[in-house]
């Protein structure tokens, strides 16, 4: 039986945070930024791999991330029993 | 058609659009949707918010910069989006549950100080100041190209109307109005990409079409950009140019500033429900990545256009570069705005565009009698409005743009405009001089404050300091380096306290302020900087636009610092940081 308190919700809500939050560093300052010359060896038609993170891929990345939070919110906001109306 | 005709036709439509939408809302519904967006659904309000958010920088300046930096422009394209998730998942959810309409009204209550919703306020100013004046720039190139005026006079023009625009005021709130304005806008970009696309690559798709091969030649258009470039001296498109650092900051500052804007952020104040300011935020990154995801094919389809047009043969050859007198129409309208301006240095009645500040390219140039870089000025801001003229697309789609470029400018420039003018009347004076200050006195003031913004802006616009996309970058490290640790904190620490969060703003909006004007002069002011702008001179190799990071950073040392040696904050504090955590119990928000 997990916690139910407020603070199990907080918790909860921290662990989706640190796992959204890392995806979002890795594509965009990892991939599209600190490692953009290697991944540029690989190629997508004619984009550099690293140069499509950087212009393309991070922000299709970004928005897939807000939607999957909000959904999994939605979820644990249920869980905790902490959810409006 | 002649095209200055179409314009006025295409930019006077499209105001018509806005007034009668905002008429027809009002008469229809009596308001009810002043109400701050209830029963407006999350994906409506995210499509406002796009139009409310992407401003002259988005669209005018943007891909202009990223035509001339290519790779290294990735900062704002990753920069203006990412902000939006740190939006989503660390502030929007909280400041609704909260439950009141300004970012001051938050850190005062949060931190029980006025000092704290003082200084907040004097944040906020800063960094939609600023903010404006980039607007500002943007404005004034629309105009001049439009009317076919220096730049000067586009500049003047384009305040008046800004002024008349943000005091009829009213409409600025109005949902549909903005959605109207949403349409226009990303109608006049991506039209004309598409256009392009199809042209150059055979795919209509710009994001595809930016990966593709070029139909001319079947080699991949990035791959010929970049040796295009190499072959001029410049360094390679998809190369990185200035340091990593100083990128990594820079994509940092514009992301936290994204989240730190207090009009960004007032737009999920008013949602009806927590789970919705989540969602919403969202809605608002999908309907921004359409410009966002498109803008990187529009800057390099538009420099390949303009090197073309440049370099028409092959480089070095006696007839490989353009005659002057040969030069298109799109040429010489933009000479007479005065932003694009060509010298024929070596009179040779050719237009050389080439790197001279590379060394051994410019002795290989010496070779074929080119005595230096003859474009002596491409203001990168004119790409966007100049893409469908360079590219001879129909005088139709180049109206669209202009329309679609001064919708994009004016909604920001009014709304930013009307956070200054209400900070300055209602949370400042009524809320902390002269409680007593009359409804007619209060909006007396609103109005002055704007006025004074809308010439303190224009003056500074005149010689700005940056490109549009530069200034408003600017902006955004001073939201970043003070608002947005102050919010955050408030949210997920119970233990910042209030002599924390003040010390910890003014430190921050401190040393990026200096830092700013060490480089750019004391208040922007031209000539009063203390070093020169170059990165030589900067610090670690990191440019003022970037330092916003930097400034969050001293924010958050600070803040905790102070308050680990202070006392705790009082326990209703507490209990309050408790329930914003949690979505249960949340009210409409409330007007105070």
């Amino acid at each position: 039986m997990t916690d139910k308190s407020p603070q199990g919700y907080w918790r909860a809500n921290l662990r989706l945070l640190a796992f959204c939050l890392a995806i979002w560093a890795v594509v965009s300052y990892g991939f599209g930024i600190l490692f953009h010359p290697v991944l540029d060896e690989i190629r997508i038609g004619g984009y550099k791999l690293g140069f499509w993170f950087a212009q393309q891929g991070s922000i299709y990345t970004f928005l897939l991330l807000i939607f999957f939070y909000a959904w999994r919110m939605k979820a644990i906001d249920r869980e905790y029993d902490v959810h409006e109306d | 058609m002649d095209l200055q005709t179409l314009t006025y036709i295409v930019v006077g439509a499209t105001f018509a659009l806005y007034f009668g939408i905002a008429l027809w809302a009002k008469a229809s519904t009596t308001g009810e949707f002043y109400v701050a967006g209830k029963g407006v659904n999350p994906v409506a309000n995210g499509m406002a918010t796009a139009a409310d958010w992407m401003s002259a920088a988005s669209f005018i300046s943007m891909a202009g910069l990223i035509a001339f930096k290519g790779y290294d422009a990735s900062v704002f394209l990753m920069g203006w989006t990412g902000g939006y998730v740190l939006l989503a998942m660390l502030l929007a959810p909280y400041l609704r549950k909260f439950g009141k309409y300004t970012v001051p009204e938050f850190i005062g209550e949060r931190y029980y100080s006025k000092t704290a919703r003082m200084v907040a306020i004097i944040c906020l100013i800063v960094a939609s100041l600023t903010y404006v004046i980039g607007q500002m720039k943007g404005i004034g190139v629309a105009f001049s190209r439009f009317l076919e005026l220096p730049f000067e006079i586009g500049l003047f023009i384009g305040m008046g109307i800004v002024f008349v625009y943000a005091v009829l005021g009213g409409m600025k709130g109005i949902t549909y109005t903005q959605i109207a304005q949403y349409v226009v806008l990303i109608t006049a970009y991506t039209v004309p990409a598409i256009f392009i696309s199809l042209h150059l690559t055979g795919t209509p798709v710009p994001q595809i079409g930016l990966g593709s091969k070029l139909v001319e030649d079947g080699t991949y258009l990035l791959d010929k950009l970049d040796v295009i470039l190499q072959d001029l001296g410049f360094a390679a498109y998809t190369a990185q140019k200035s340091n990593t650092l100083n990128i990594l900051l820079y994509t940092l500052s514009l992301m936290i500033g994204t989240a730190g804007l207090p009009h960004v952020i007032m737009r999920f104040f008013t949602v009806p429900k927590v789970s919705d300011a989540r969602s919403s935020a969202g809605w608002a990154l999908f309907f921004i990545a359409i410009l966002y995801t498109v803008a990187p094919a529009v800057g390099a389809m538009s420099f390949y256009n303009l090197v073309k047009t440049i370099q028409v043969g092959e480089v070095g050859a006696p007839d490989g570069n353009l005659r002057y007198e040969d030069r298109p129409q799109w040429f010489r309208n933009w000479e007479k705005t005065g932003l694009l301006k060509f010298e024929d240095k070596n009179g040779d009645g050719r237009i050389q565009y080439y790197n001279d500040k590379n060394e051994e390219f410019a002795k290989k140039a010496e070779q074929w009698g080119w005595k230096g870089n003859e474009m002596v000025k491409i203001d990168r801001d004119i790409m966007v409005l100049a893409n469908p003229e360079i590219a001879n697309l129909p005088n139709w789609v180049i109206a669209l743009v202009a329309a679609g470029g001064i919708a994009a400018a004016l909604s920001t420039a009014a709304g930013l405009l009307l956070a200054i003018s209400s900070a300055i009347s209602h949370d400042l004076m009524k809320g902390i001089f002269t409680p007593n200050i009359s409804e007619r006195g209060e909006l007396l003031a609103g109005r002055i404050a704007m006025a004074g913004s809308i010439l303190v802006a224009g003056y500074l616009g005149l010689n700005p300091p940056g490109f549009a996309a530069q200034v408003v970058a600017l902006a955004f490290g001073l939201a970043a380096s003070s608002l947005f640790p102050a919010i955050l904190m408030g949210i997920f620490s119970r233990r910042i306290n209030r002599q924390g969060a003040v010390v910890g703003m003014l430190a921050g909006l401190g040393v990026t302020l200096l830092y700013i004007f060490t480089y750019k002069g004391f208040l922007f002011l031209p000539g009063t900087n203390l070093l020169p702008n170059t990165p030589d001179n900067w610090l670690l190799g990191i440019a003022p636009e970037a330092f916003g990071a930097v400034g969050a950073l001293v924010n958050f040392v600070v803040a905790w610092v102070v308050s680990r040696a202070t006392a705790e904050p009082p326990q209703h504090i507490q209990e309050l940081v408790e329930s914003i955590r949690v979505p249960r119990g949340a009210g409409a928000a409330s007007n105070h």
